[in-house]
Protein backbone atom coordinates (compact mmCIF):
# COMPACT_ATOMS: atom_id res chain seq x y z
CA UNK A 1 0.00 0.00 0.00
CA UNK A 2 1.22 3.52 -0.97
CA UNK A 3 0.17 6.58 1.04
CA UNK A 4 -1.88 7.61 -1.92
CA UNK A 5 -3.86 4.23 -1.59
CA UNK A 6 -4.49 5.01 2.01
CA UNK A 7 -5.63 8.15 1.15
CA UNK A 8 -7.74 7.22 -1.21
CA UNK A 9 -9.37 4.57 0.24
CA UNK A 10 -9.77 6.32 3.60
CA UNK A 11 -11.04 9.24 1.62
CA UNK A 12 -13.72 7.00 -0.05
CA UNK A 13 -14.11 5.40 3.46
CA UNK A 14 -15.07 9.04 4.90
CA UNK A 15 -17.54 10.32 2.19
CA UNK A 16 -19.36 7.17 1.60
CA UNK A 17 -20.40 7.60 5.55
CA UNK A 18 -21.31 10.75 5.28
CA UNK A 19 -23.52 10.24 2.21
CA UNK A 20 -25.46 6.92 4.16
CA UNK A 21 -26.29 9.38 6.51
CA UNK A 22 -28.35 11.53 3.92
CA UNK A 23 -29.71 8.61 1.29
CA UNK A 24 -30.44 5.66 3.53
CA UNK A 25 -33.68 6.29 5.22
CA UNK A 26 -32.91 7.10 9.11
CA UNK A 27 -33.10 3.46 11.34
CA UNK A 28 -30.21 1.91 12.82
CA UNK A 29 -28.38 4.70 13.57
CA UNK A 30 -31.20 6.38 15.44
CA UNK A 31 -31.81 3.78 18.24
CA UNK A 32 -30.37 4.99 21.65
CA UNK A 33 -27.72 2.31 21.61
CA UNK A 34 -25.95 2.69 18.58
CA UNK A 35 -26.04 6.22 18.34
CA UNK A 36 -24.35 5.95 22.15
CA UNK A 37 -21.95 3.95 20.57
CA UNK A 38 -21.24 5.56 17.78
CA UNK A 39 -20.67 8.98 20.37
CA UNK A 40 -18.32 7.38 22.35
CA UNK A 41 -16.45 5.79 19.78
CA UNK A 42 -15.61 9.26 18.58
CA UNK A 43 -14.37 10.04 22.31
CA UNK A 44 -12.15 6.74 22.98
CA UNK A 45 -10.97 6.97 19.44
CA UNK A 46 -9.30 11.14 20.06
CA UNK A 47 -8.44 10.24 23.87
CA UNK A 48 -6.67 7.33 22.43
CA UNK A 49 -5.05 9.25 19.61
CA UNK A 50 -3.91 11.81 22.69
CA UNK A 51 -2.06 9.21 24.55
CA UNK A 52 -0.21 7.97 21.81
CA UNK A 53 0.61 11.41 20.74
CA UNK A 54 1.75 12.31 24.04
CA UNK A 55 3.41 9.54 24.82
CA UNK A 56 4.53 7.03 21.90
CA UNK A 57 7.74 6.77 20.05
CA UNK A 58 7.48 4.62 18.06
CA UNK A 59 6.60 1.16 20.49
CA UNK A 60 8.03 2.63 23.38
CA UNK A 61 6.55 4.95 26.06
CA UNK A 62 8.37 8.05 26.25
CA UNK A 63 8.09 11.15 28.89
CA UNK A 64 9.24 14.27 27.14
CA UNK A 65 8.11 17.85 26.64
CA UNK A 66 5.11 16.87 24.99
CA UNK A 67 3.91 16.34 28.46
CA UNK A 68 4.07 19.50 29.89
CA UNK A 69 2.96 21.18 26.28
CA UNK A 70 -0.56 18.80 26.67
CA UNK A 71 -1.11 20.03 30.01
CA UNK A 72 -0.38 23.69 29.41
CA UNK A 73 -2.86 23.11 26.88
CA UNK A 74 -5.40 21.44 28.86
CA UNK A 75 -5.50 24.60 31.20
CA UNK A 76 -5.73 26.95 28.19
CA UNK A 77 -8.71 24.77 26.81
CA UNK A 78 -10.27 25.06 30.18
CA UNK A 79 -10.46 28.70 30.33
CA UNK A 80 -11.57 28.95 26.91
CA UNK A 81 -8.90 29.90 24.68
CA UNK A 82 -9.79 29.48 21.01
CA UNK A 83 -8.44 26.51 19.27
CA UNK A 84 -5.49 27.58 16.74
CA UNK A 85 -4.01 29.67 19.70
CA UNK A 86 -3.93 26.59 21.76
CA UNK A 87 -2.09 24.38 19.67
CA UNK A 88 0.43 27.11 18.38
CA UNK A 89 1.04 27.64 22.34
CA UNK A 90 1.05 23.74 22.71
CA UNK A 91 4.03 23.68 19.58
CA UNK A 92 5.84 26.83 21.65
CA UNK A 93 6.30 24.75 25.04
CA UNK A 94 7.51 21.72 23.40
CA UNK A 95 10.00 23.77 21.21
CA UNK A 96 11.02 26.02 23.92
CA UNK A 97 11.72 23.14 26.68
CA UNK A 98 13.40 20.77 23.97
CA UNK A 99 15.65 24.09 22.92
CA UNK A 100 16.50 24.68 26.33
CA UNK A 101 16.99 21.23 27.28
CA UNK B 1 -13.54 19.54 14.33
CA UNK B 2 -14.89 20.81 16.74
CA UNK B 3 -18.58 22.23 18.00
CA UNK B 4 -17.73 23.84 21.06
CA UNK B 5 -17.49 27.47 18.61
CA UNK B 6 -20.85 26.11 17.86
CA UNK B 7 -22.18 25.86 21.40
CA UNK B 8 -21.18 29.35 21.68
CA UNK B 9 -22.27 30.86 19.17
CA UNK B 10 -25.39 33.25 19.98
CA UNK B 11 -28.73 31.83 19.87
CA UNK B 12 -31.26 33.30 17.35
CA UNK B 13 -33.40 35.73 18.87
CA UNK B 14 -37.61 34.56 18.63
CA UNK B 15 -40.10 36.35 17.26
CA UNK B 16 -38.18 39.16 15.14
CA UNK B 17 -39.24 37.71 11.79
CA UNK B 18 -37.88 35.64 9.28
CA UNK B 19 -35.75 37.78 8.13
CA UNK B 20 -34.01 38.83 11.16
CA UNK B 21 -34.09 35.22 12.06
CA UNK B 22 -32.13 34.41 8.77
CA UNK B 23 -29.74 37.11 9.47
CA UNK B 24 -28.83 35.82 12.66
CA UNK B 25 -28.17 32.15 11.04
CA UNK B 26 -26.35 33.98 8.76
CA UNK B 27 -23.76 35.75 11.57
CA UNK B 28 -23.88 32.68 13.34
CA UNK B 29 -22.33 30.39 10.66
CA UNK B 30 -19.57 33.04 9.39
CA UNK B 31 -18.43 33.38 13.00
CA UNK B 32 -18.30 29.98 13.40
CA UNK B 33 -17.19 29.14 9.92
CA UNK B 34 -14.00 31.78 9.60
CA UNK B 35 -13.04 30.24 13.54
CA UNK B 36 -12.72 26.56 12.44
CA UNK B 37 -11.62 26.79 9.15
CA UNK B 38 -8.21 28.83 10.10
CA UNK B 39 -6.86 25.81 12.07
CA UNK B 40 -6.79 24.17 8.55
CA UNK B 41 -3.47 25.89 9.00
CA UNK B 42 -2.21 23.02 11.92
CA UNK B 43 -4.08 20.45 9.35
CA UNK B 44 -1.88 21.12 6.87
CA UNK B 45 1.21 21.33 8.84
CA UNK B 46 1.02 18.51 10.66
CA UNK B 47 0.07 16.16 7.85
CA UNK B 48 3.06 17.49 5.75
CA UNK B 49 4.84 16.58 9.08
CA UNK B 50 3.84 12.82 9.05
CA UNK B 51 4.82 12.60 5.48
CA UNK B 52 2.40 13.28 3.24
CA UNK B 53 3.13 15.91 0.31
CA UNK B 54 0.87 19.46 -0.60
CA UNK B 55 -1.30 17.38 -2.95
CA UNK B 56 -1.91 14.80 -0.94
CA UNK B 57 -2.70 17.01 2.24
CA UNK B 58 -5.16 19.49 0.16
CA UNK B 59 -6.85 16.13 -1.44
CA UNK B 60 -7.74 15.39 2.21
CA UNK B 61 -9.28 18.24 3.01
CA UNK B 62 -10.84 18.45 -0.14
CA UNK B 63 -12.71 15.43 -0.17
CA UNK B 64 -12.48 13.77 3.44
CA UNK B 65 -13.00 16.81 4.74
CA UNK B 66 -13.77 16.19 8.05
CA UNK B 67 -10.94 17.26 10.73
CA UNK B 68 -11.62 14.35 13.24
CA UNK B 69 -11.00 11.86 10.43
CA UNK B 70 -8.00 13.87 8.96
CA UNK B 71 -6.05 14.80 11.78
CA UNK B 72 -6.40 10.92 12.91
CA UNK B 73 -5.17 9.85 9.31
CA UNK B 74 -1.96 11.76 9.82
CA UNK B 75 -1.36 11.43 12.95
CA UNK B 76 -1.19 7.08 12.52
CA UNK B 77 0.76 7.79 9.66
CA UNK B 78 3.45 9.94 11.74
CA UNK B 79 3.75 7.70 14.32
CA UNK B 80 3.46 3.98 12.10
CA UNK B 81 4.38 4.90 8.46
CA UNK B 82 2.75 3.00 5.54
CA UNK B 83 2.83 0.06 7.63
CA UNK B 84 0.07 1.02 9.25
CA UNK B 85 -1.91 2.24 6.95
CA UNK B 86 -4.72 -0.11 7.67
CA UNK B 87 -5.11 1.22 11.19
CA UNK B 88 -4.47 4.51 9.78
CA UNK B 89 -8.06 3.90 7.42
CA UNK B 90 -10.12 2.14 9.93
CA UNK B 91 -9.68 4.82 12.44
CA UNK B 92 -10.15 7.66 10.70
CA UNK B 93 -13.75 5.37 8.83
CA UNK B 94 -14.66 5.41 12.78
CA UNK B 95 -13.98 8.52 13.55
CA UNK B 96 -16.51 9.41 10.12
CA UNK B 97 -19.23 7.18 11.58
CA UNK B 98 -20.35 10.41 13.37
CA UNK B 99 -21.50 12.06 10.27
CA UNK B 100 -23.90 9.13 9.43
CA UNK B 101 -25.77 10.64 12.44
CA UNK B 102 -25.65 14.06 11.78
CA UNK B 103 -26.63 13.45 8.20
CA UNK B 104 -29.73 12.31 9.37
CA UNK B 105 -30.57 14.96 11.50
CA UNK B 106 -29.52 17.23 8.39
CA UNK B 107 -31.52 15.11 5.75
CA UNK B 108 -34.79 16.78 6.65
CA UNK B 109 -34.07 20.01 7.00
CA UNK B 110 -31.91 20.00 3.65
CA UNK B 111 -33.85 18.16 1.60
CA UNK B 112 -35.82 20.46 -0.87
CA UNK B 113 -38.09 17.77 -2.57
CA UNK B 114 -40.13 18.73 -5.57
CA UNK B 115 -43.77 19.04 -5.06
CA UNK B 116 -44.14 16.85 -8.80
CA UNK B 117 -42.17 13.99 -8.43
CA UNK B 118 -41.92 14.22 -4.51
CA UNK B 119 -38.21 13.23 -4.92
CA UNK B 120 -35.10 15.63 -3.89
CA UNK B 121 -32.26 16.20 -6.16
CA UNK B 122 -29.16 13.92 -5.81
CA UNK B 123 -26.73 16.60 -6.47
CA UNK B 124 -28.34 18.63 -3.85
CA UNK B 125 -28.25 16.01 -1.35
CA UNK B 126 -24.85 14.79 -2.20
CA UNK B 127 -23.15 18.94 -1.39
CA UNK B 128 -24.93 18.83 1.75
CA UNK B 129 -23.57 14.68 2.56
CA UNK B 130 -20.25 16.40 1.37
CA UNK B 131 -20.43 19.58 4.05
CA UNK B 132 -22.12 17.91 6.61
CA UNK B 133 -19.49 17.76 9.92
CA UNK B 134 -19.65 19.01 13.62
CA UNK B 135 -20.04 22.67 12.77
CA UNK B 136 -22.43 22.77 9.82
CA UNK B 137 -24.59 20.18 11.98
CA UNK B 138 -24.08 22.06 15.11
CA UNK B 139 -24.98 25.62 13.70
CA UNK B 140 -27.84 23.92 12.05
CA UNK B 141 -29.83 22.34 15.37
CA UNK B 142 -28.93 25.89 17.28
CA UNK B 143 -31.69 27.61 14.86
CA UNK B 144 -34.95 28.66 15.59
CA UNK B 145 -37.01 26.89 13.17
CA UNK B 146 -36.58 24.64 9.60
CA UNK B 147 -35.81 27.80 7.51
CA UNK B 148 -33.02 29.58 9.46
CA UNK B 149 -31.40 25.96 10.18
CA UNK B 150 -31.49 25.70 6.38
CA UNK B 151 -28.93 29.10 5.94
CA UNK B 152 -27.10 28.01 9.12
CA UNK B 153 -26.13 24.49 7.53
CA UNK B 154 -25.16 25.88 4.20
CA UNK B 155 -23.63 28.80 5.08
CA UNK B 156 -21.30 27.14 8.03
CA UNK B 157 -20.56 24.04 5.60
CA UNK B 158 -19.61 26.04 2.73
CA UNK B 159 -17.67 28.80 4.38
CA UNK B 160 -15.67 25.90 6.10
CA UNK B 161 -14.77 24.24 3.42
CA UNK B 162 -13.38 27.17 0.95
CA UNK B 163 -11.32 28.84 4.07
CA UNK B 164 -10.33 24.99 5.29
CA UNK B 165 -9.34 24.29 2.11
CA UNK B 166 -7.33 27.56 1.72
CA UNK B 167 -5.45 27.65 5.08
CA UNK B 168 -4.94 23.71 4.32
CA UNK B 169 -3.04 24.58 1.51
CA UNK B 170 -1.24 27.52 3.52
CA UNK B 171 -0.68 24.92 6.33
CA UNK B 172 1.10 22.25 4.07
CA UNK B 173 3.46 24.80 2.59
CA UNK B 174 4.83 26.01 5.89
CA UNK B 175 4.75 22.63 6.97
CA UNK B 176 7.00 22.23 4.18
CA UNK B 177 9.09 25.01 4.75
CA UNK B 178 10.20 24.39 8.00
CA UNK B 179 11.79 20.94 7.83
CA UNK B 180 12.64 19.44 11.94
CA UNK B 181 8.93 19.08 13.07
CA UNK B 182 10.04 17.45 16.33
CA UNK B 183 12.47 20.57 17.20
CA UNK B 184 9.13 23.49 16.37
CA UNK B 185 6.83 20.89 18.82
CA UNK B 186 4.49 20.03 15.74
CA UNK B 187 4.19 16.77 17.34
CA UNK B 188 2.50 18.11 20.59
CA UNK B 189 1.00 20.56 18.70
CA UNK B 190 -0.66 17.59 17.02
CA UNK B 191 -2.01 16.03 20.93
CA UNK B 192 -3.20 19.52 21.65
CA UNK B 193 -5.31 19.37 18.32
CA UNK B 194 -6.63 15.91 19.48
CA UNK B 195 -7.61 17.71 22.64
CA UNK B 196 -9.45 20.43 21.50
CA UNK B 197 -11.38 18.33 19.13
CA UNK B 198 -12.32 15.81 22.49
CA UNK B 199 -12.69 18.74 24.80
CA UNK B 200 -16.18 19.62 23.62
CA UNK B 201 -17.29 15.99 24.27
CA UNK B 202 -16.60 15.90 27.60
CA UNK B 203 -19.34 17.23 28.87
CA UNK B 204 -20.92 13.97 30.50
CA UNK B 205 -19.51 11.89 33.07
CA UNK B 206 -19.73 8.71 30.62
CA UNK B 207 -17.56 10.37 27.88
CA UNK B 208 -14.90 11.50 29.76
CA UNK B 209 -14.97 8.11 31.75
CA UNK B 210 -14.29 6.57 27.73
CA UNK B 211 -11.66 9.09 27.55
CA UNK B 212 -9.88 8.06 30.41
CA UNK B 213 -9.83 4.25 30.21
CA UNK B 214 -9.35 4.34 26.46
CA UNK B 215 -5.67 6.72 27.00
CA UNK B 216 -4.77 4.20 29.33
CA UNK B 217 -5.99 1.41 27.02
CA UNK B 218 -3.71 2.72 23.91
CA UNK B 219 -0.82 3.94 26.16
CA UNK B 220 -0.67 -0.11 27.92
CA UNK B 221 -0.86 -1.39 24.36
CA UNK B 222 1.46 1.01 22.62
CA UNK B 223 4.82 -1.27 23.74
CA UNK B 224 2.83 -4.99 22.60
CA UNK B 225 0.95 -3.83 19.61
CA UNK B 226 2.31 -2.85 15.77
CA UNK B 227 2.02 1.05 16.25
CA UNK B 228 -1.97 2.56 14.79
CA UNK B 229 -3.11 -0.94 16.69
CA UNK B 230 -3.93 0.44 20.27
CA UNK B 231 -5.69 3.43 18.99
CA UNK B 232 -8.13 0.60 17.16
CA UNK B 233 -7.88 -1.58 20.38
CA UNK B 234 -9.13 1.43 22.48
CA UNK B 235 -12.22 2.01 20.89
CA UNK B 236 -13.61 -1.55 22.13
CA UNK B 237 -14.01 0.52 25.47
CA UNK B 238 -16.14 2.81 23.84
CA UNK B 239 -18.68 -0.56 22.35
CA UNK B 240 -18.19 -1.83 25.64
CA UNK B 241 -19.34 1.06 27.56
CA UNK B 242 -21.89 1.90 25.10
CA UNK B 243 -23.51 -1.44 25.01
CA UNK B 244 -23.78 -1.71 28.32
CA UNK B 245 -24.72 1.95 29.17
CA UNK B 246 -22.07 1.95 31.92
CA UNK B 247 -21.16 5.32 34.16
CA UNK B 248 -24.57 6.58 32.97
CA UNK B 249 -24.45 9.60 35.51
CA UNK B 250 -24.73 13.56 34.85
CA UNK B 251 -21.73 15.10 36.32
CA UNK B 252 -22.41 16.71 39.18
CA UNK B 253 -20.48 20.40 37.84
Amino acid sequence: MTTWHIILIASAATLALKLVGHLVPAGFLERERPARIADLLTVALLAALIAVQTLGAGQEIVVDARVPALIVAAALYALRVPFIVVVAVAALVAAGIRALG
Amino acid sequence: MDERTAADAPAAGEGDGAASERSTAVRDSLAVGIATAIYGISFGALAVAAGLDVWQTCFLSLVMFTGGSQFALVGVLASGGVAAGGSAIATAAMLGIRNVVYGMRMKPIVDDVDPVTGRGSIWLRVAAAWVTIDESTAVALAQPNDRAARVGFWVTGITIFVGWNLTTLAGALIGDAIGDTRAWGLDAAAAAAFLGLLWPRLKRFQAGAVAVAAAVVATLATPVLMPGLPVLVAAVVAVVVGWFNLFDRRRAS
